[in-house]
């Protein structure tokens, strides 16, 4: 496995989150997102969790992108990866904010 | 969502228990938050689910506290490792004071968690010994099998020490799975890749028809719902009696005499054709159809 922790700068998430949430199974080409509240307002904390080595530069790619697309600043993410592809861990996140929003039950 | 349409099969374990207890009513025990991952698993640098595979909580059905576990199938198929294990033992220890109206077992599982070896084993014989104690103090275990993964290996004898099994046609019940037997035993045996032979062998419609499971229902969370609703009530007024020496025996005899009338029997077809007319329809039929018709037979 291969583990990173990357804090990445965003706006403060508007609605108020107080619980965990969870999205997504631990398994082949698919991951788990764990969501929940954080003390800094203005980042977001992403552990990330990998079983494929070597792919650091994609996920920070894919990690930065859902941070600059969504106010995600006062959340942290944790992520068990079973060797999801980008395009299925960029949905996942979507997902993960969705639902940690109640948008999505 | 229209909540009529969602496929039990298809969906994950939580989706399959948020939908089946009344609405927001699931607290959970040892949520993914408190991160009781497997150490077996980070020990074989694996990857980790922060649930290790299994939902466990309180619940409210149809107005009746519940204890619910929801196993995951599709992480690591399902299988029990130690903690994986331990969250269900803890869930039917914890029904001895908590006296819920029911604890329910979905199970989606291949059995033990070969990652984890003997603890996977001492998991599901403490998960075995943890059933009989619910049903001893008068409260009912029911085991539900719908999921891709079925109820094979350790937890396909759990689920037949429940007292009562609800199956849809998809799910699927057995003590060693379709590939491990025709390993063992080679293609002539059993071939695993025939797929409508294996459910004719181990899905629901057969374990239905031989009374293993004792409610079939449609592929359908609401349908789960229904079942598992039904049968609380039943039981709120019956609470089950442990069985006494002479009924054990009687269910061994009768056992004896079924596995020597169907010793040659090959296909889910053979055992059928003694209750059905037109056994080679039996795949086709819908639920209601098959339940009518094995409701008439009987």
């Amino acid at each position: 496995m291969e583990q990173f922790t990357l804090t990445l700068p965003s706006a403060a998430i508007p609605q108020n989150v107080t619980s965990a949430t969870l999205c997504g199974v631990v398994s082949s080409g698919n991951l788990e997102i764990l969501v929940e509240p954080a003390a800094t307002s203005d980042a977001c904390r992403i552990v990330v969790n990998t079983s494929a080595h070597g792919f650091r530069d994609i996920w920070e790619a894919v990690l930065k992108d859902f941070a600059r697309r969504h106010s995600v600043g006062g959340l942290s993410l944790s992520i068990n990866d079973a060797g999801a592809t980008p395009a299925v861990v960029s949905l996942r996140l979507d997902q993960a904010f969705e639902t940690c929003r109640g948008e999505l039950a | 969502m229209n909540g009529l349409q969602i496929s039990y099969f298809e969906a994950s374990a939580r989706k399959r228990l948020s939908e089946l207890v009344d609405a927001g009513s699931l607290v959970e025990f040892c949520p993914p938050e408190m991160r009781q991952t497997s150490p077996h698993l980070a020990m074989l640098d694996a990857p980790l689910a922060f649930d290790d595979g299994v939902v466990t909580g309180r619940a409210s059905l149809s107005g009746h506290k519940v204890l619910v576990a929801a196993q995951e199938g599709r992480f690591n198929g399902g299988a029990v490792g130690e903690v994986h294990g331990a969250k269900i033992r803890g869930l039917l220890d914890r029904a001895l004071s908590e006296r819920p109206t029911a604890v329910l077992l979905l199970i989606d599982s291949g059995g033990v968690r070969l990652h984890e070896a003997n603890a996977g084993l001492i998991a599901i014989s403490e998960i075995m010994r943890a059933v009989l104690r619910v049903q001893a103090a008068g409260i009912p275990v029911f085991a539900l099998v719908g999921g891709s993964c079925g109820a094979f290996g350790g937890m396909g004898i759990v689920t037949r020490l429940c007292t009562e099994v609800v199956m849809s046609e998809q799910g699927r019940l057995g003590l060693s799975g379709p590939e491990v037997i025709e390993t063992v035993k080679g293609v002539e045996e059993f071939d695993s890749r025939d797929r409508a032979l294996v459910w004719r062998i181990t899905g629901g419609k057969l374990r239905r028809a031989l009374g293993e499971a004792t409610l079939l229902v449609d592929d359908l969370i609401p349908a789960f719902r229904t079942a598992a609703v039904s049968l609380i009530e039943r039981y709120r007024a019956h609470p089950p009696v442990p069985a006494d020496l002479d009924e054990l025996l009687g269910v061994q005899a009768e056992l004896t005499e079924r596995s020597a009338r169907f010793a040659a029997a090959r296909d889910g077809r053979e055992i059928w054709a003694n209750t059905f007319a037109e056994a080679s329809r039996v795949p086709e039929m819908t639920v209601a159809e098959f339940n009518i018709q094995l409701g008439e037979a009987a």
